[in-house]
């Protein structure tokens, strides 16, 4: 079924120095902690990052069930802030598919994709054979999705000894990960413009419409990196 | 709060799951060497850029407690770290928070 030599290689992703864990950790950490203040049960914050696991939706699952928003609202809601997840996906499944492998693999596993799995993702595909990329794939999204997991119930149960200054720190942690990420991927025209433009774009439309300005934003400046890319040649 | 927890949350999962299955549906009739490939993948790092940026320059929780200029200090010296640990993702991520507590108690 799936390849343990490759799943165990992605698996260990989590290690070494370019670990996704602390990262991950802090910030379903600041979750867990989050869905406990909600009125959430140990067993409803495990079972929401193990489903969701994408925190930015799992954020405006929280900010509206206290406004006591309806489930078409949730549903809305995060349907657009988590919408992100669909250029990635398609930017990601077409480096994993193969012939040989079977289809429920990739309906399964895109449930793994989030901004860390997919640029570990992206940064390590190269080094592995196509068929074996989606055991590799496989590897990496059990390992984020875990740390995840266990993250959200150290968040649950150390709640109340998370003050303020500790949340705040806790806070910057994702973000500076991403960002570094971000410039390490800068490897091509292309790329480096899209992070460029999305970089200025997506705070500028902000201004016009907080709710649309990641996509609207991200649209135009991935659509300009695009052009001007096949224009000099990638 | 109206709404069974289990509910909400199977609502968000699958609003989240609806964008990962569409993209997988689309991505079986792309070729990675076509141009709407590259395309796709402009578009994935673009709006991935978009969405870092508004989470540090108009965040919505806790970091917003904390003023611009500690946060602008805070990522170029964590970009910097970066630079100098030769790509290592550890160091900064750990210094990054170090240096927001100090600079959010003593600014």
């Amino acid at each position: 079924m799936v390849d343990t030599e490759y799943f165990l290689k992605g698996f260990k992703s989590i290690k070494g120095v370019g670990s996704p864990a602390i990262a991950l950790g802090a910030s379903f950490i600041a979750i867990g902690a989050l869905l406990k203040n909600l009125g959430f049960s140990i067993q409803e914050s495990i079972f929401s990052t193990f489903l969701t696991y994408a925190l930015p939706g799992s954020l405006v699952m929280a900010e509206s069930m206290l406004i006591g928003a309806s489930l078409i609202n949730i549903f809305l809601a995060v349907w657009l802030v988590n919408a992100r997840l669909y250029p990635m996906t398609v930017a990601l499944m077409p480096l994993l598919i193969h012939e040989n492998q079977p289809r429920w693999k990739y309906y399964l596993s895109c449930h793994f994709i989030a901004v860390s799995s997919w640029l570990i993702m992206k940064d390590n595909y190269e080094n592995i054979e196509k068929e074996n990329r989606i055991d590799f794939w496989i590897g990496i999204g059990t390992a984020t999705w875990s740390v995840a997991i266990v993250s959200t119930v150290i968040g649950y149960v150390v709640s109340d000894f998370l003050n303020k200054d500790i949340l705040i720190g806790l806070s910057i942690i994702n973000p500076i990960y991403f960002i570094c990420m971000m410039i390490g991927a800068m490897k091509t025209i292309q790329i480096s413009l899209s992070v460029a433009l999305g970089t200025i774009l997506g705070p500028v439309f902000y201004f016009l419409s907080p709710e649309w300005c990641i996509l609207f934003g991200g649209f135009i400046a991935g659509t300009i990196a695009f052009l001007i890319g096949e224009k000099n040649g990638k | 709060m109206g709404n069974n927890i289990l509910v909400v949350i199977i609502v968000t999962s699958l609003a989240t799951y609806l964008s990962r299955f569409l993209g997988v549906v689309s991505a079986e009739k792309i070729k990675e060497t076509s141009k709407i490939f590259r395309w796709f993948n402009c578009l994935a790092y673009s709006t991935l850029a978009a969405l870092i940026a508004r989470i540090v320059i108009f965040p919505s929780g806790t970091l917003s407690e904390v003023d611009y200029l500690v946060r602008f200090i805070v990522v170029i010296l964590s970009i910097v770290i970066f630079f100098l640990t030769k790509k290592n993702l550890v160091y900064p991520t750990l210094f990054s928070a170090m240096i927001l507590s100090l600079l959010n108690v003593y600014l």
